[in-house]
């Protein structure tokens, strides 16, 4: 039986998976930044219900693995007899999850942002949304950066676990490819080469903004 | 619609949910303690002032911090075998944790050491201590107490972590809780029961730090 080998077959196999954990990512990304602008909101708003709503959301996904968000999320559609493809139930786990995170991270950034220019505006008759929109949302962006790239990083990564629910992205192509060529170092070495070069850059310049931030710290 | 839960198969395995979560809480100590090892001594080594040992730490720190824990479990896995050592799953999971855990371990503690005034140590060598005790009484250990915060989140997020050993078949609770749903096919009910056990774990996590923080870290600072 003749062995196979890592071709370029297996690369173009590897390299569709690659394909796939990009397109999870920006998914629960792009779905996580609405839903984790609402959840910061409610984690800082006057009604007690809502903070109390927004903190229980994300207390539930930052004290359980993401692998169970997953799992949970992948079954629980079944369950509820929703008939969605693997890719779907997966990618809205990861926003889903991306909304507890982001949220988090922008409440910490908008109760950064000095108080004084929430009075200031207050004082100047602004309203709820033109307060947030014109004053504290833009300055809390830039503070907020180092650690929403960071979560970025994170998010990549975590669409690996997509692999042990079955969905054949980057990590689950390896593991396949390792399995027929027997060159699991080589293999997972790619792999793991792939999401450095994608992490890496992100990472990089996460530290640059955060030292700059650091910088202009009065 | 109706929805049908059936969680009595599910609980009627309870000594196996059981021994799981020990595993799961072992995998996490042990990944712990070798993270905080591999962190205090990449500190150590990063300060040392050998260029060598400076870069083999910052190499592992991006490495590790820049691909995912599937992906490293797996590397070690397989790695292991062909290095000709040969450890059971379990001891494997321990040991990838720990270097993933380290990496960050390291990150967070060289930040707490950087806090710390160069006063500080100067005024430790003018009482006559050695550098040694130096690091690890004037600088290593107000550091580690700046850092505690950052270090149990981080520690909890490595307890988190530990369900993915299930891939390489470790013993802990995703492990057991994929051969319940084999036997019982259960599916939503298992993972639901043990997505709520380890909310508790991370919360008992917690708990145990804070009683750390309160007996290492509870001296007066002025």
């Amino acid at each position: 039986m003749e062995t196979p080998t890592l071709g370029p077959d297996e690369l173009l196999f590897i390299l569709k998976g690659l394909m796939w954990t990009l397109i999870l990512a920006a998914i629960g990304f792009g779905g996580g930044i609405p839903f984790g602008l609402g959840v910061a909101l409610a984690r800082t708003a006057e009604r007690r219900w809502l903070r109390w709503t927004a903190t229980g959301w994300i207390a539930l996904f930052q004290g359980t693995p993401l692998l169970l968000q997953l799992f949970v999320f992948f079954y629980g559609f079944a369950l509820f007899g929703l008939r969605i493809p693997p890719w779907a139930a997966v990618a809205i786990a990861l926003t889903a999850h991306a909304s507890a995170f982001l949220g988090e991270i922008w409440r910490g950034a908008i109760q950064a942002v000095s108080k004084g220019q929430t009075e200031a505006a207050h004082a100047l008759g602004l309203h709820y949304g033109s307060r947030m929109r014109d004053i504290v949302l833009p300055q809390a962006f830039r503070l907020s950066l180092p650690a929403t790239i960071g979560f970025l990083v994170q998010l990549l990564k975590g669409t690996s676990l997509a692999a042990i629910v079955g969905f054949i992205e980057l990590t689950r192509s390896g593991q396949i490819v390792s399995n027929s060529v027997f060159r699991p170092l080589l293999v997972f070495g790619i792999v793991g080469a792939l999401y450095f070069a994608l992490c890496w850059p992100l990472s990089l310049w996460g530290g640059r903004i955060e030292r700059r931030l650091a910088l202009g710290v009065r | 619609m109706s929805v049908d839960l059936d969680f009595g198969v599910v609980l009627a395995r309870w000594p196996e949910l059981v021994w799981g979560t020990l595993g799961t809480i072992g995998l996490a100590l042990g990944g712990m303690a070798l993270a905080l090892v591999i962190g205090v001594l990449g500190v150590a080594v990063r300060r040392s002032g050998n260029a060598f040992g400076r870069a083999v730490v910052i190499a592992f720190v991006e490495l590790i911090r820049n691909t995912p824990f599937l992906v490293q479990i797996f590397f070690i896995f397989f790695a292991l075998p062909l290095a000709g050592i040969r450890l059971n799953p379990t001891v494997t999971a321990i040991l990838a944790l720990g270097l993933n855990g380290g990496a960050y371990a390291i990150e967070i503690i060289r930040g707490g050491v950087e806090s710390i005034p160069r006063g500080q140590t100067e005024a430790g060598l003018a009482l006559g201590l050695h550098p040694g005790e130096v690091f690890r009484l004037i600088i290593l250990k107000p550091a580690l107490r700046a850092v505690f915060p950052s270090l149990a989140s981080q520690f909890v997020m490595l307890t988190l972590t530990t369900s993915i050993a299930t891939s390489i078949a470790a013993y802990e609770l995703t492990s057991v809780a994929r051969r319940i749903d084999g036997d019982t096919f259960q599916s939503f009910e298992v993972y639901f029961l043990i997505t709520g056990i380890y909310l508790m774990v991370a919360w008992l996590m917690m708990v145990l730090f804070a009683g750390v923080a309160r007996l290492a870290f509870a001296y007066p600072t002025r």
